[in-house]
């Protein structure tokens, strides 16, 4: 071991944490923003700390973006009473809220999320199965809700939890085989060479469209974003397995969906477009000087904001499915469909090797 | 009896929902425009933009004064009894010696308040008031930081009232009575 390596793992693991709490919470604001102006709405626009008024333009203008909402939220989260209430089973009930954040942090590490920066590659942990690793960690994620259901003891979690189990697990079938054809064409399984492939060959939307869209719709599900949002169901289930949590704890199952969102969305990046790589202007070579390195952080982001936008922006049209609607798209639709991709991407491999 | 509703049968492209996901995409995503670059939000921001409610819109009532800046209400406590929620207390000038302000009325109120966190608003007073001295205006958010600030006394109300345009009855019946002070009457 040597130190050198500890010391940088450390700093990255800060700093993506970090940056990734930060964009999580802005996107609950971005999500409310956007929800407001589909609606016609201004959406929230009051919040501001005493000292923002001085300053001229720019003050009003993020207040009116909501810019300090975020922290107004988690203040309150923070200040609200952490109740317990009688009849839970309390050691699973604490554990939950842990349970459903720690998997979606887990699977950004794997995430190549810049090139080089100061002779450090910018990925936590840079594995040869990083795909095998994401898609063990994401399985995890679906505990913390069922835990949450169960441990409520009270009805409406406990069919939150029975229905996020059932759906995601259904759709992390449909989510693993549509990876394989990508990988098929890559020919690894480690995203910085997946990454590497795309800078020569083209974006892997390119070559699979299909594999795009079943792990599109497969992160929708798995995120219990709507249409999927089956978990919570404000309408059927008055919010679903979250429904006995209050304070941090309450605060901590949106924090968990909206990194497995930003998580996901950093999956797609890397996968089908490009990861931090551009074709044009030179940025799909590594780094050699720190803004070129810090660039290629800033595109791996910016193309993130995309499918956060589209994340959002598809809550807010789509009505929610059926249960077995659900079902039917999960297992005789994607699966199939999945399948099919993968026979026909190996044959054609097959005949053009 | 069954009845069989005809049903439209959909083509492959329309099953594989993607034109109805574009569309409805389309129909969001504008909404989000016009409201981020146009403006054409909603929403009436309250504090900043108020509601301008229509004539005859029944607010909060205030007692009025004549056209010579005169205080109409008589002390009769019509308003105060027919109330409903018990809003109105009339303090009438008994033995204080009090004079109206004007000389063909008996007397005035010494103290009017109206406790405006029990008003409902009915118009039962506007409808009872001889005199036509209380009126309901277009007033309807009041604000104070405690309770003893929301029971509103005689000269705020005659302040926030205004002056009454319109009838006079009193002033008509003072002309016709020094009409007919003069004999013979000329009507």
């Amino acid at each position: 071991m040597d130190w050198n390596f500890i010391i940088f793992s450390v700093v990255k693991v800060a700093v993506v944490f970090g940056v990734l709490m930060t964009m999580v919470a802005y996107s609950v604001m971005a999500e409310r923003k956007i929800a407001a102006w589909i609606q016609d709405r201004p959406g929230p626009n009051r919040v501001a700390p005493p000292f923002v008024k001085y300053i001229p333009v720019l003050g009003p203008m993020l207040t009116r973006l909501g810019f300090f909402q975020p922290l107004a939220d988690g203040l309150k989260s923070f200040l609200k009473e952490d109740f317990t209430p009688g009849g839970v089973k309390k050691i699973y009930f604490w554990l939950a809220p842990a349970v459903a954040v720690v998997p979606a942090l887990m699977t950004v590490a794997v995430i190549p999320f810049g090139s080089v920066m100061g002779g450090q590659q910018m990925v936590i942990a840079n594995l040869n199965v990083g795909i095998l690793y994401t898609f063990g960690i994401v399985s995890l994620g679906v505990y913390g809700i069922v835990l949450a259901g169960y441990a409520a003891n009270s009805k409406y979690p406990f069919l939150g939890g029975i229905r996020a189990s059932a759906q995601m697990i259904s759709y992390e079938i449909a989510m693993g085989m549509s990876v394989i054809p990508v990988l098929l064409i890559a020919g690894d399984l480690n995203l910085s060479d997946i990454i590497t492939w795309q800078t020569s060959h083209g974006w892997l939307i390119l070559y699979a469209p299909v594999s795009f869209v079943i792990f599109l719709v497969s992160a929708f599900a798995e995120t219990n974003r709507t249409p999927f949002d089956f978990a919570e169901a404000e309408q059927e289930l008055a919010g679903g397995y979250n429904v006995e949590y209050s304070s941090m704890k309450f605060a901590m199952f949106p924090m968990g969906e909206y990194a497995a969102m930003l998580a996901s969305a950093g999956m797609m990046v890397t996968l089908f477009f490009g990861g931090w790589t551009l074709p044009f202007w030179g940025l799909d070579q590594p780094a050699q000087s720190l803004p070129m390195g810090l660039a290629h952080i800033l595109v791996f982001l910016a193309k993130m904001l995309v499918f956060m936008v589209v994340f959002i922006w598809v809550r807010w049209m789509f009505p929610r499915f059926r249960y077995d609607q659900l079902m039917d798209l999960g297992w005789r639709r994607f699966l199939p469909l999945a399948l099919a991709n993968i026979l026909i991407t190996a044959i054609v491999l097959w005949i053009r090797s | 009896m069954a009845i069989t509703v005809n049903r439209k049968k959909l083509n492959f492209w329309e099953r594989l929902y993607l034109p109805a996901v574009v569309g409805g995409l389309k129909v969001t995503g504008r909404h989000l425009f016009r409201t981020l670059f146009g403006g054409k939000a909603v929403t009436m921001e309250y504090p900043e933009q108020k509601w301008t409610v229509p004539t005859g819109y029944r607010g909060a009532p205030y007692l009025v004064k004549d056209q010579d800046g005169d205080t109409k209400c008589v002390s009769c406590q019509l308003c105060e009894f027919v109330c409903p929620p018990k809003a109105i207390r009339i303090t009438p000038p008994g033995t204080s010696g009090l004079k109206p302000d004007r000389d063909n009325a008996e007397k005035m109120p010494l103290e009017f308040e109206i406790n405006m966190l029990r008003c409902i608003y009915c118009g039962f007073c506007q409808e009872v008031c001889p005199e036509e001295a209380i009126f309901l205006k277009q007033d309807w958010s009041h604000v104070g930081t405690n309770r003893a600030e929301l029971i509103y006394n005689k000269e705020k109300l005659l302040s926030l009232g205004g002056a009454a345009p319109g009838i006079q009855k009193w002033k008509h019946k003072l002309e016709e009575a020094r009409a007919q002070e003069n004999f013979p009457v000329k009507v």
